[in-house]
């Protein structure tokens, strides 16, 4: 198999907040009833990460799942155990209503870091979010400028984004635009 | 600018995350239904100066369509509501009979 390549080839924007395209990641699309015990059950025996809290994304070790809706879960996981993770997934989901699929080549991630501050201001240029109440631990889907786009924050001075693949450049130059200028706003 | 809450995600936001469906609760016409049912269905709106109901999608959230109570006038959203119903639910219409007394929309007052 060839190896996988990444929207933008990992580029990167240096500035006062950095702009970095990341992967390959794997990344499963899990749709059912999140709320199912049959799904939670089948969920964490086959990733070992439960399902999360409405809006709020969960892991374990390098392994995270995002609540993307009542009936969609995004699974990342290193690239080379998506095989092994869909198909004990589906097996474990059994007669379940619901469907597992690879989707790691649909979408192009991001990763922002800064200082925490800049970086809450720079996405508030783009997004129409209250950064300053957004959490380590929630997940937002939100609109970036035009494009769709899911975020979190890992950890404080940091910020995971992902969205559709075909639209990787203009998520990066627009990021990257809002990423160049100085804080407006003090604290 | 209308500030809307999704009742699937819980996700509170500006109306330009979300995306308008038009009008709420309409039954739809179909073969076998008469002309005049099926140019009311098509063209017949309320088109309200006040409380008006309609349907909204989380187009750039969750993904979900649901409900939306507000007032046309002043943009005021009295609540927002599950898409799998085909009437406003009674804890919603009470507060909008408390905040517009005499209002009326189709057969709701
Ligand atoms: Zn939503």
């Amino acid at each position: 198999m060839s190896d996988p390549v990444t929207a933008l080839s990992n580029a990167v924007a240096e500035g006062p907040v950095r702009v970095a395209e990341t992967g390959p990641h794997g990344m499963i699309t899990l749709r059912g009833d999140l709320s199912s015990d049959a799904v939670a059950a089948a969920v964490q025996s086959a990733t070992g990460v439960a399902v999360p809290e409405v809006r709020r994304l969960s892991s374990a070790g390098d392994r995270s799942i995002l609540w993307m809706s009542p009936d969609e879960a995004m699974i990342l996981v290193p690239r080379a155990e998506v095989a092994q993770i869909v198909t004990a997934l589906t097996q474990a989901l059994g007669t379940a209503h619901a469907l597992v699929a690879d989707m790691s080549d649909a979408r192009a991630r991001f990763r922002l870091t800064g200082e925490d501050a800049h970086l809450r201001e720079v996405m508030v240029r783009l997004a129409p979010v209250d950064m300053d109440r957004f959490e380590t631990g929630e997940i937002r889907r939100t609109r970036l400028a035009q494009i769709p786009v899911a975020l979190w924050m890992p950890e404080p001075g940091a910020i995971e984004l992902i969205c559709f693949r075909s639209v990787a450049k203009y998520a990066f130059d627009v990021l990257t635009v809002a990423a160049s200028s100085a804080r407006v706003f003090a604290e | 600018m209308l500030i809307l809450t999704c009742p699937y995600c819980g996700v509170t936001s500006e109306e330009t995350e979300f995306h308008g469906g038009g009008e709420a609760h309409l039954k739809r016409e179909g073969p076998g239904s008469d002309d005049q049912a099926f140019e009311g269905y098509l063209f017949h709106r309320e088109n309200p100066y006040g409380v008006h109901f309609e349907r909204w999608r989380h187009v750039y959230g969750c993904g979900k369509w649901f409900h939306a109570a507000r007032d046309t006038q002043t943009l005021e959203v009295f609540g927002t509501y599950s898409a799998q119903v085909t009437t406003p639910p009674e804890d919603l219409l009470a507060v909008i009979r408390d905040k517009r007394p005499g209002w009326q929309w189709r057969d709701l007052a």
